[in-house]
């Protein structure tokens, strides 16, 4: 049997890879490429204590999956309208450049 | 041993054909016990397989034969009797024909999409039921895994757009995209009403609830019900958008944007496109049957003795004529009207079809005089009213006039 | 059981990186939504089918098609003449090295993270049904809220603006040859509503 921190491995290394990819890429759609990549890993690792808690049938786990499943379609809906929109007036995507309000 | 095996190979081709339970126990009992699952699944996919790769030769001889009857002209008649062999000329010519990749086109993606759109479309098959006991996986949750397969092949068809490097494949693939989003709702809505009646998500539960037979002869399919009519009208034009097929087929049209997202491609990467489109279409087919129609039931029971698969598959043969039918005889939409049409029409008429099977559920208690056509008035009634309505709403404002020619001089 | 989990992590984490650290964007789109896909497969195997489908469903089948959409939208096709790592990519590879250590630090440190797992639970999906019914029917219509106020607010925000000047009729009508075009199109008009 596969013991429980193979599994919170493999959700850690998912939210760093995320994390990393979200704080050193200049795109603004690969920032949320790595935010989704977190929610995802975060996900791993619920179904994982879920299935290996002594009680699987109080499928709380499973819930909270369901309802971060559908909020980060929706977080990534809006975040991709922004940056359409933002795109639209700044006619560029890269972070750096959209540093108007800096002091 | 080679004995038993032969035995256990006539077992199971019989039992299968008589549709007893458990078919492939006295085969498998040959091998040893590790090799076992990888035998037993071998054993489920592999008729699929043939059977529905031999169906897509039939359906492309038939489709070519029925459109020319539609249209005065006689198909394919000269490969074999009645052009029957016509679909062996087909391979041959896309086997052999040359396989042209543009020079600044993605190599890699664009070798994938094929691949990409016939591995889930396949998987589809996984879950129907197509016999009393012929269900390769039953999966608690079968519908939804049928339908998270069908989403992932699109995509497949934006990488075929996007890797060929030619605007107008770009153009095809975002128009086609757009288009079997919009119709995933009311596909997906149209069977959520199914799973509300039967309670479950598993395909083999939803064929056992349309067992038995009203006034002794109807069967308790849920197409005799009005929402389930409505249901079974929504989720075949549904499918016919989703299958890309006319009168949805802006896609791949000749006439629009050449064929769009399979510009750039040719021979044997266009074949696999071909295969898979086709495939799906069964896949949605097989699904609708299983749905609407009751899946592997007889229609009466004078006529249970036919095996189970039989009555699958003619349901199926008939909802892909019905397919070519609707092909050859229905002028194409343009893009805006089809989006139009998914959102403006039949999202609320889904939603719509919701609302009358639930109260089709709870009116089911009724057992006063008149009650049955009372309930089918009542549920019929919440579906045609806003039908119609909905119907004036959205073609209003136009007036139709005579048409005036203007001829050559 | 222990190939097949050491196969799809390695597809899962291996996606995962070429989405983070590929050049061409719309690359790393596709591989994300093969680290998805991966996800998917390593939930089926510790038997949450229904989680299981619903990603592949929403996150294949919607979410990436969103970001490729974005992608194309904002022209991030054609290929990026700058390099594409920001400056401060040393302390960002820092912290979430950091954030990896001090993760595994903590849970290899702890009981709980070698459990061994009891019997697979029975199917979940009738049970899901019931809960989210019953137990946690506040945060169904929440989220349903919440989906409703993204889709309007997602379209609002991406549509074109209102007052965006459009093409003069007028100065593109006085051209001669579209003068031309405009007298052989009123010939054939048929009067429509």
């Amino acid at each position: 049997m596969i013991p429980l921190y193979y599994y919170l491995m493999v959700s850690a290394v998912l939210f760093s890879v995320g994390l990393a990819g979200a704080l050193t890429r200049r795109n603004a759609i690969l920032v949320l490429i790595g935010v989704e990549l977190m929610l995802n890993a975060a996900n791993l690792n619920f179904i994982a204590f879920w299935r290996y808690s002594p009680n699987p049938e109080a499928i709380t786990g499973m819930m909270f999956v369901i309802f971060s499943i559908a909020i980060a379609a929706a977080e990534a809906a809006v975040g991709l309208a922004l940056i359409i929109a933002i795109y639209r007036h700044c006619k560029t995507t890269n972070l750096e450049r959209m540093d108007s309000l800096k002091g | 041993m080679m004995g038993d095996f032969f035995k256990g190979l006539l077992v199971m081709i019989w039992r299968v054909m008589t549709d007893q339970p458990d078919p492939k126990a006295e085969f498998l009992s040959v091998f040893p016990g590790g090799l076992q699952p990888l035998v037993s699944a071998v054993l489920s996919v592999s008729p699929i397989i043939l059977v529905f790769a031999t169906l897509f030769a039939l359906t492309t001889w038939l489709e070519r034969k029925g459109l020319g009857r539609i249209q005065n002209r006689l198909g394919p008649n000269r490969v074999g009797p009645y052009g029957l062999f016509q679909p062996i000329a087909d391979g041959l010519k896309m086997l052999t024909k040359e396989d042209i990749v543009p020079r600044s086109a993605d190599k890699v993606v664009h070798f994938l999409a094929p691949i990409a759109f016939l591995v889930p479309t396949l998987l589809a098959y996984a879950v129907l039921p197509y016999g009393r006991n012929l269900v390769p996986v039953n999966f608690d949750a079968g519908i939804l895994f049928f339908f998270a397969v069908g989403a992932s092949t699109e995509l497949s068809i934006f990488m075929a757009g996007w890797s060929s490097r030619n605007k107008y494949s770009l153009l095809g693939a975002m128009r086609a995209i757009a288009q079997m989003i919009s119709y995933e709702i009311p596909l997906i809505l149209s069977s959520v009403t199914v799973i509300m009646i039967a309670g479950s998500l598993s395909l083999v539960e939803i064929v056992e609830q349309q067992g038995g037979y009203q006034f002794g002869w109807l069967p308790g399919w849920f197409v005799f019900t009005p929402w389930g009519l409505a249901g079974f009208v929504i989720f075949l034009i549904a499918s016919l958008a989703e299958s890309n097929r006319s009168p949805f087929d802006i896609p791949e049209a000749e006439s629009e944007l050449i064929a769009g997202h399979l510009t750039e491609y040719s021979g044997f990467k266009y074949a696999l496109f071909f295969l898979a489109e086709y495939l799906g279409m069964f896949a949605v087919s097989g699904l609708a049957a299983t749905l609407f129609l009751g899946g592997w039931r007889a229609p009466s029971p004078f006529l249970e003795w036919v095996p189970s698969y039989v009555w699958f598959l003619s349901k199926l043969v008939s909802l892909v004529c019905l397919f070519i039918w609707i092909r050859g005889t229905v002028p194409r939409l343009r893009v805006d009207q089809l989006l139009n049409f998914a959102w403006k029409f039949m999202l609320p008429m889904s939603l719509l079809n919701l609302l009358a099977a639930a109260a089709w559920h709870f009116t089911a208690t009724w057992n006063f005089i008149g009650a049955g056509p009372g309930r089918w008035l009542l549920c019929a009634a919440m579906i045609a009213v806003p039908y119609v309505l909905l119907g004036r709403a959205l073609t209003g404002g136009k007036k139709w006039t005579r048409r005036t020619y203007r001829f050559a001089e | 059981m222990q190939i097949a989990f050491a196969i799809l992590v390695a597809l899962t984490l291996a996606s995962a990186i070429a989405a983070v650290s590929l050049r061409n964007l719309v690359h790393c789109a596709l591989c994300l939504a093969l680290a998805f896909a991966g996800l998917a497969a390593l939930y089926l195997q510790l038997g949450a089918q229904f989680v299981g489908f619903a990603q592949i469903l929403v996150y294949v089948g919607a979410v990436a098609i969103l970001v490729v959409f974005a992608i194309l939208l904002t022209r991030g096709g054609e290929s990026a003449p700058q390099p594409v790592i920001s400056r401060s990519w040393v302390a960002g590879i820092a912290v979430a090295v950091l954030v990896f250590g001090v993760l595994t630090k903590a849970m290899l440190s702890s009981s709980l993270a070698h459990r061994e797992p009891p019997p697979k639970p029975g199917p979940a999906v009738r049970e899901i049904g019931n809960q989210l019914m019953t137990r946690y029917v506040l945060p169904l219509e929440a989220v349903g809220l919440l989906l409703t106020a993204a889709t309007i607010g997602a379209s609002i925000i991406a549509m074109q603006d209102a007052g965006r000047k459009q093409p003069d009729p007028q100065s593109v009508a006085s051209k001669p040859a579209n003068a031309r075009l405009r007298r052989d199109a009123e010939e054939f008009e048929t009067p429509t509503g």
